[in-house]
């Protein structure tokens, strides 16, 4: 009996400038969950998108059940079974989930024509499959919740009947509840005997569902071990190459939490959430626990002016603000770090240079003018304190990695001196590496006086980081526990309103 | 029931309803509406446009976008009636015609899709391109005198109902059944709902790209053709502005400038409200210079009534 199911040799991929996989290894053995980790840059997508049929390698070989392959399409890779779910999801939105699921593979008769009923057959089949009864084949995409379109997008990579699949960071956007959902199914798949790539940056995610691990670094294969042979720091010291020893850091002895400086009192926004009221002092971290869709966004963005408050007041040094608008939050100093840095955060396409300075033209103006030099001075610092990554000031943000870009994001609000600073999932697709860089980041800020608020859905995150914590539920707070009294259990037990 | 909820949902029944509506309306309100003669102008007047909206809903659904197509139909218009008064056969010379019209949009749609310029710039391009190639060609003159054969296309009648709507007629029923039900013509919706999905779905996205100008290109020389063979000449202006008039059919038949949306028959039934409206106006005994307003006016409600219930869905799937 052959012992692997996919394995690759001595992968090289090749990129104008840079080696993104240099003599990759791989094996995976049939019916297991094989994650695949590495910081970003490490090689994971590149060597994801090799394997389904967008680049083609420039060295070295990908042998399916012994037998060498090349792929010149996606579909290629498909047809030898191999099916790949993206992070982004690869749907579309205007289409039923019927027509979904089997893109331009729909059954059809004479002159073309797509059997209708066979399809919506066809697919009420595959949903069948992950007990599901709650969609209908004809609803279209894009009313569906973003876990149930990733249901779609996993079932439609499901029906081409892969021996192979790969998941990239399929959990980036779902709650703990239909993470467990997910787990359920891979286990499911994996009892018929389909193989997963599992690729993700939530490591504890890898003991929970992966059997054995394939980390990369900087293009190269680093090491594959069983997991149940290893632990986590294991993962952290080969991704990193070097050791850390506490990725959310501590807060220092001698920084003190001072008076309360920010409070929230009774804000309320029609359908979204409702008497809203809590205060943070002046260097403390506290965070917001709760499932997606619980309303901590909407509150940032509210306390922000970016979908002003219905009701409540808000006060910031014992004095009531109006904020109507972003722009009267900024002259407050507070700083909002939305969740969604590539479409709200940043202006991909513009230079880090331009993003600095974007949110606060007017201290780098005078009379009418910008001022390049105090531009250049500033910008040059915040790369250096930030360590943000980059040959110059000048580069597009969107050829930045993840982290780098989160790191840009930060510079810009950091550089606006907050009173108040709300950060939203600010780990979110960064790598081990820069996340402990970021943490270190916001407890330095907050070591200055700044307030800060991190809203995570990220449970090991927000409990490393803050001081206090504070969960929602269905907009509204249901419970406050402090660093001492919190874990996992008791958030999510607040969090999803189920008692253990 | 469900069925019942799902056609009253869709954009076209609403443009139908509003058609329908204006119907009964102007049938009481002007004894000359509801004349055989005064449909069979309306439907007349609006046959040309509605062939190309056949092909521009097609396009706008993959998420193209052409500009060109009235140029096209006065350059076509000048070339076959040049080719014809050469001495070529007339059949010949149609077919020249619409190989020539399919090969713009090639040109177009190989420019778009594999250069990569944005297709407004394209083919705003084109359509200076072309109708200044008519003009160099024609020197500025209409080109009469093209005979008997000729005329027939757009002049005969069947039914007592003239050639150029029943071109609309068919291809509208055949462009829509393709549309909405052939997997060939499907892989439009996924090229303009999610290009990256499209084609790591296997569509060959950016050849069916080049596909769907042409055959705009194409349906817009047959419009040309069909026109100059109406008016028993090739006119210099022919065709012009008839782009704007197309694409607005389109929209307010239900597709949008980023596409994945739209279908041919509401493009139908955008381009006969606007026509309805224009001759409603004239009957009412409305000035003429407030057509073009009304038009704008149109196509400006039907966006916004669509974006209102995309809000209202919106609202629904948060709850």
């Amino acid at each position: 009996m052959l012992k692997y199911i996919l394995e690759t040799k001595g992968i090289v991929k090749d990129f104008p400038g840079v080696r993104a996989l240099e003599q990759v290894d791989l094996k995976i053995k049939k019916g297991e969950v094989h994650a695949l980790v590495g910081e970003n840059g490490a090689g994971k997508s590149t060597l994801m998108l090799t394997l389904g049929g967008i680049h083609k390698p420039d060295k070295g070989e990908i042998l399916i059940e012994g037998e060498r392959v090349h792929f010149e399409s996606a579909h290629d890779a498909n047809s030898k079974g191999i099916s790949v779910v993206y992070q982004e999801l690869s749907l579309v939105p205007n289409l039923s989930v019927a027509e979904n699921i089997f893109a331009n593979r729909q059954p059809v008769g004479k002159f073309n024509i797509i059997k209708k009923q066979e399809l919506i057959q066809k697919t009420k089949e595959m949903l069948k499959l992950f007990n599901i009864d709650y969609i209908d084949p004809m609803m279209l995409v894009k009313n569906l919740s973003i876990a149930n379109q990733q249901v779609v997008e996993i079932l439609k990579a499901i029906s081409f009947n892969p021996k192979i699949l790969i998941l990239d960071e399929p959990t980036s956007s779902l709650t703990e509840i239909e993470v467990k959902r997910l787990f359920d199914n891979i286990r499911m798949l994996k009892k018929k005997g389909i193989s997963f790539i599992y690729i993700s940056h939530h490591l504890h995610e890898i003991f929970e569902i992966a059997d054995s691990v394939t980390i990369l670094r900087d293009g190269k294969y680093i090491c594959d071990a069983d997991v149940k042979d290893i632990d986590e720091d294991f993962l952290i010291r080969n991704m990193v190459g070097r050791e850390i020893v506490n990725m959310y850091g501590e807060r220092k002895e001698d920084q003190k939490i001072g008076d309360t400086i920010f409070e929230v009192k009774d804000i309320s926004k029609k359908d979204t959430y409702h008497n809203i009221n809590f205060s943070v002092r002046q260097g403390e971290i506290v965070g917001f626990a709760g499932l997606v869709g619980a309303g901590r966004t909407e509150v940032g963005r509210g306390i922000f002016g970016a979908e002003p408050i219905d009701s409540g007041v808000i006060y910031l040094e014992g004095k009531k603000l109006k904020i109507k608008s972003p722009s009267d939050a900024i002259k407050h100093k507070i700083s909002y770090l939305t969740e969604d840095r590539k479409t709200q955060g940043l202006y991909l396409d513009f230079s880090i240079k331009s993003n600095f300075i974007s949110n606060k033209l007017d201290d780098f103006t005078s009379g009418i003018f910008i001022k390049d030099n105090k531009v250049n001075r500033s910008v040059e610092g915040y790369i250096k304190e930030f360590g943000v990554v980059t040959p110059s000031a000048d580069r597009n943000v969107s050829n930045l990695s993840g982290g780098n870009q989160q790191k840009v994001l930060l510079g810009m609000w950091f550089g606006i001196h907050p009173k108040v600073l709300i950060v939203d999932e600010p780990t979110r697709g960064v790598d081990v590496g820069a996340k402990s860089e970021i943490y270190e980041l916001l407890r330095e800020l907050a070591s200055k006086g700044t307030a800060v608020i991190v809203i995570s859905s990220d449970l090991p995150e927000v409990l490393g980081i803050s001081d206090r914590i504070i969960v929602m539920k269905e907009g509204h707070i249901v419970g406050e526990l402090s660093k001492e009294e919190a874990d996992e259990e008791n958030v999510i037990a607040l969090a999803t309103g189920v008692d253990k | 029931m469900e069925v019942i909820k799902r056609i009253t949902k869709m954009r076209e029944f609403m443009i139908f309803s509003i058609v329908f509506v204006i119907f009964i309306v102007m049938s009481f309100a002007s004894p000359y509406f509801l004349s055989t003669g005064n449909i069979l102008a309306l439907m007349l007047g609006l046959s040309l446009e509605t062939i190309i909206a056949v092909a521009m809903a097609n396009l706008m659904v993959s998420g193209g976008f052409d500009m060109s197509v009235g140029s096209v139909v006065g350059f076509i218009g000048a070339v076959v009636a040049l080719t014809i008064r050469a001495g070529v056969p007339v059949i010949l010379a149609v077919l020249i015609g619409l190989v020539i019209g399919g090969a713009i949009g090639c040109f177009n749609g190989f420019i778009i899709s594999k250069i990569g310029i944005n297709p407004f710039v394209t083919t705003l391009a084109s359509l200076s391109l072309f109708r200044g190639l008519t003009l160099i060609l024609t020197k500025g003159q209409n080109i009469t005198g093209l005979g008997r054969t000729f005329k027939a296309i757009g002049q005969s009648k069947l039914l007592g109902i003239q050639a150029p709507i029943w071109y609309a007629i068919i291809l509208v029923i055949i462009g829509d059944i393709l549309l909405r039900k052939s997997r060939f013509f499907r892989q439009n919706y996924y090229i303009g709902g999610n290009e990256k999905a499209a084609i790591l779905s296997g569509i060959k996205a950016s050849k069916m790209k080049i596909l769907n100008y042409s055959l705009t290109g194409l349906l817009a020389g047959f419009a040309g053709i069909v026109m100059a063979s109406r008016l028993g000449a090739a006119s210099v202006t022919a065709g012009t502005g008839l782009e704007l008039r197309v694409i607005t059919a389109v929209i307010i038949g239900g597709a949008s400038l980023s596409g994945g949306e739209g279908t041919v028959v509401g493009a139908f039934f955008g381009a006969v409200l606007m026509a309805l409206i224009t001759n409603a106006l004239t009957l009412l005994g409305v000035d003429v210079y407030w057509q073009t307003f009304v038009i704008g006016a149109t196509l400006l409600i039907a966006v916004l009534i669509d974006q209102a219930g995309k809000v209202r869905k919106e609202r629904k799937k948060d709850n």
